[in-house]
């Protein structure tokens, strides 16, 4: 199959390309940016005049539910959002049930994903054996199985010290360690930021305490393994700041936001809306403009979506009972493009946090344009606006809380392996 | 959307269709409340037939004694049929989801749901959920709110002090896990009143709590100072010891309300608390029992209360 995507605005953040050029395809490899190859006859024209063609997106943390929670969701229907929402690239965190710390059960998802023929998906193993923060998983086999990283979702470590021998462990192989940071004890039965909307609505809260105590540990540990660390999902300004300082001394941390805390606040939990119920939770506006700002001056290398599809019965509860998360695959674009309209932030540093820096997080070789390597590309209107409603997602997840907000940029085409493995109109 | 969405407690005509908290409602609403109940107060007539042919659920998902009588005792004196149910030991045990609890009682042609629930927002979920006929009255959730005793509180406040416009107020003790605190704070304010104190240990006052507008004292003896309403909150007896509490003596010591610390207030203050009392605890029984106390009033104006709660809603069409 040979494709010549025709017009398009070429933006590859990665080599600074922002070109009107045209993309060349074959055997699944891009052969040629600009001018065509020779002798080239495409079996198939894409017209992109007036579309932006990228990098297919890389999403940092995508729940597949896959395997023990077919009930929420399906590969097969996760992975039809992800291809909807130009991502072809995700990581997976290990806390499905099982949870990933076995390389059978790695090898089975890697097999299953690989045979729907979608999007690439990265399966980030389990830290500990069942999660259970007591003792470490067979990192390297888990490796040669496919893992790309480790981490250990949102569960606790039995204590410091379990947690100190995980990342000398994965520090002897250069494993990346992924944290999620927030100190278990200080967000027991929490299920808001500890704020002013939490002490009107008398919901227990989480302070932002419980973030940065977490972070410090691990920044310390960090330091003292020599691990290669990067902070899944960080919420507070204070997080975020201890971050800055320590890139700034040296230390090779990495750390993405999911893309609704750049927009949603604690306010936004309204009264008692279920779908605003999030891990981490929801913080001031303080705080949301701290994470904006962290993403725009680079101290937040990536935006993931934090895609969790929760079932309708499991957030049809109060506030307090109803299981946190918000599906996130097909949002993750226009959600970018959003902040970086309301930032001032130019198209192709915007696209660069969701492409060239996350692959560059998840340390593969995606997230770019370039002629000789495989054709995962994006086609997306910038100006295409449409409203948000459970109906119009694929995911199985239809736990939002953006529904009903109108929202820019639709995705057109989305090519994985130089095949057209999405197209809307 | 029948209901007004910027407040869910309004109906279209901006009347009260659902009684779900204090925050937020007009105070002519409030005002309407308070009036509606001192007529219930004054009169010999045990029954008015306010509320005749209509069903009140009492759906109970926490045990409650006293709120549920006196709600019964109101919805009755409305000569409306009354049924108690007990949810805790029922429906959710056998698993099934609150949602299709509120659809089968529906089901039964309830016209208003009275609602305990532990945790906070469940009766703005059940009102979401409900037919847009039927009223959902909160009778306390978790920690958020309990309107019908905030609302007596109120009566009982007017009732001895007439103004709400020149008062001091206090409200001392665990303010974090109280739902009658924060629904004595948006009533008070709502109703103008000048300055709403809270006291209490650091680790019983919420996150932020002085942005309901409150000013917040972690020494007794200055907050109660010249102050003209004290209302004293129950410690839950599992919070008396552990990480919040050293002991129940010494929170007695410095947050109980003694003969000696209630003298700093004005001489003609009174003192509230909306039971279960735990005296030698937050409060001592020479108060709990002096001529400041006005707990027992509080009881009986709650029935006067809740009966205008229902008795407005039954109005609004």
């Amino acid at each position: 199959m040979k494709i010549h995507i025709k017009g398009g605005r070429l933006i590859d953040p990665r080599s600074g390309v922002d070109a009107l050029k045209d993309v060349y395809i074959a055997a699944g490899k891009i052969v040629a940016i600009g001018p065509p190859p020779n002798g080239f006859t495409a079996n198939r024209v894409i017209d992109a005049a007036g579309l932006v063609v990228c990098p297919g997106l890389v999403d940092l943390s995508a729940r597949l539910r896959e395997p023990g929670f077919e009930y929420l969701a399906t590969l097969e229907s996760e992975m039809e959002a992800a291809i909807a929402g130009g991502v072809t690239s995700l990581a997976c965190p290990p806390d499905t049930d099982p949870p990933l710390d076995e390389p059978g059960l790695v090898e089975m998802l890697k097999y299953r994903a690989q045979s729907l023929n979608q999007a690439r998906v990265y399966p980030v193993g389990a830290l500990t054996q069942g999660l259970k923060g007591q003792r470490l998983t067979e990192m390297a086999e888990l490796v040669d199985a496919g893992c790309v990283a480790f981490s250990q979702a949102e569960a606790p470590f039995a204590d410091t010290l379990v947690f100190y021998h995980a990342l000398q462990y994965a520090a002897t192989f250069g494993f990346p360690v992924w944290l999620r940071p927030q100190d278990p004890a200080l967000a027991r039965h929490g299920v808001a930021h500890d704020g002013p909307v939490a002490t009107r609505c008398g919901l227990q809260g989480i302070p932002v305490c419980a973030e940065t105590v977490a972070l410090s540990t691990m920044l310390i540990l960090a330091h003292a393994t020599g691990a290669r660390v990067h902070f899944a999902r960080l919420s507070s300004a204070e997080g975020v700041e201890m971050v800055r300082q320590a890139k700034r001394q040296g230390l090779p941390v990495t750390c993405d936001i999911a893309i609704h805390q750049a927009h949603l606040t604690e306010m936004d939990i309204g009264y008692f809306d279920s779908n605003c119920r999030l891990d981490p939770p929801l913080r001031s506006q303080r705080d949301r403009d701290a994470l904006r700002a962290a993403l725009a001056d680079g101290t937040v290398d990536a935006a993931c979506s934090d895609h969790t599809p929760v079932d309708d019965d499991a957030k049809q509860l109060p506030f307090a009972e109803a299981e946190p998360g918000a599906t996130g695959l097909e949002l993750l674009l226009p959600l970018t493009l959003k902040w970086a309209e309301e930032s001032g932030i130019a198209l192709p540093a915007a696209l660069d946090r969701i492409t060239s820096q996350a692959a560059r997080v998840l340390n593969v070789d995606a997230g770019h344009l370039t002629a000789g390597h495989v054709a995962d590309i994006c086609i997306f209107d910038h100006g295409r606006h449409w409203r948000v409603a459970p109906e119009s997602l694929k995911s199985q997840g239809k736990n939002t809380p953006y529904t009903g907000l109108e929202v820019k940029g639709r995705v057109r085409f989305t090519l994985v392996d130089g095949q057209v493995v999405f197209e809307s109109r | 959307m029948w209901l007004n969405p910027s407040n869910p407690q309004l109906d279209k005509k901006g009347q009260l269709h659902h009684l779900l908290t204090l925050e937020g409602l007009p105070a002519e609403i409030l005002w309407q409340i308070l009036d509606t109940a001192k007529t219930f107060v004054g009169t010999k007539v045990k029954k008015v037939p306010l509320l005749r042919g209509k069903s009140v659920f009492n759906v109970f998902f926490e045990p409650s004694t006293r709120t549920r009588t006196t709600f019964e005792i109101a919805a009755k004196r409305l000569s409306a049929d009354v049924i108690n149910l007990n949810v805790s030991v029922s429906s959710q045990s056998k698993g099934e989801s609150l949602l299709d609890t509120v659809d089968n009682l529906s089901a039964m042609h309830a016209d208003m749901f009275v609602v305990r629930h532990g945790a906070s927002g469940a009766p703005h979920f059940i009102a979401r959920h409900v037919a847009p006929d039927i009223h959902v009255i909160n009778a306390g959730d978790g920690r958020h709110s309990h309107p019908t005793q905030g609302l007596l509180d109120m009566f009982t406040i007017r009732h001895y002090k007439k103004d709400f416009s020149s008062l001091r107020v206090a409200i001392v003790g665990d303010v974090l896990h109280s739902r009658v605190a924060r629904s004595q704070i948006h009533a008070f304010a709502t109703l103008g009143c000048p300055e709403i104190r809270v006291i209490g240990p650091k680790t019983l006052l919420p996150a932020h709590v002085e942005q309901l507008g409150v000013h917040v004292y972690h020494d007794m003896r200055q907050g109660l100072k010249d102050v003209d309403v004290v209302t004293m909150l129950r410690l839950q007896n599992e919070r008396m010891q552990g990480a919040l509490l050293p002991s129940a003596q010494e929170f007695y010591k410095y947050y109980g309300l003694t003969p000696d610390k209630l003298a700093l207030a004005k001489p003609d203050a009174i003192v509230l608390h909306p039971g279960p009392m735990n005296r030698g605890v937050e409060i001592d029984s020479s108060v709990a029992d002096g001529r400041q106390s006005v707990i027992l009033p509080q009881v009986t104006f709650g029935i006067a209360i809740r009966m205008a709660v229902m008795s407005i809603m039954a109005g609004n069409k």
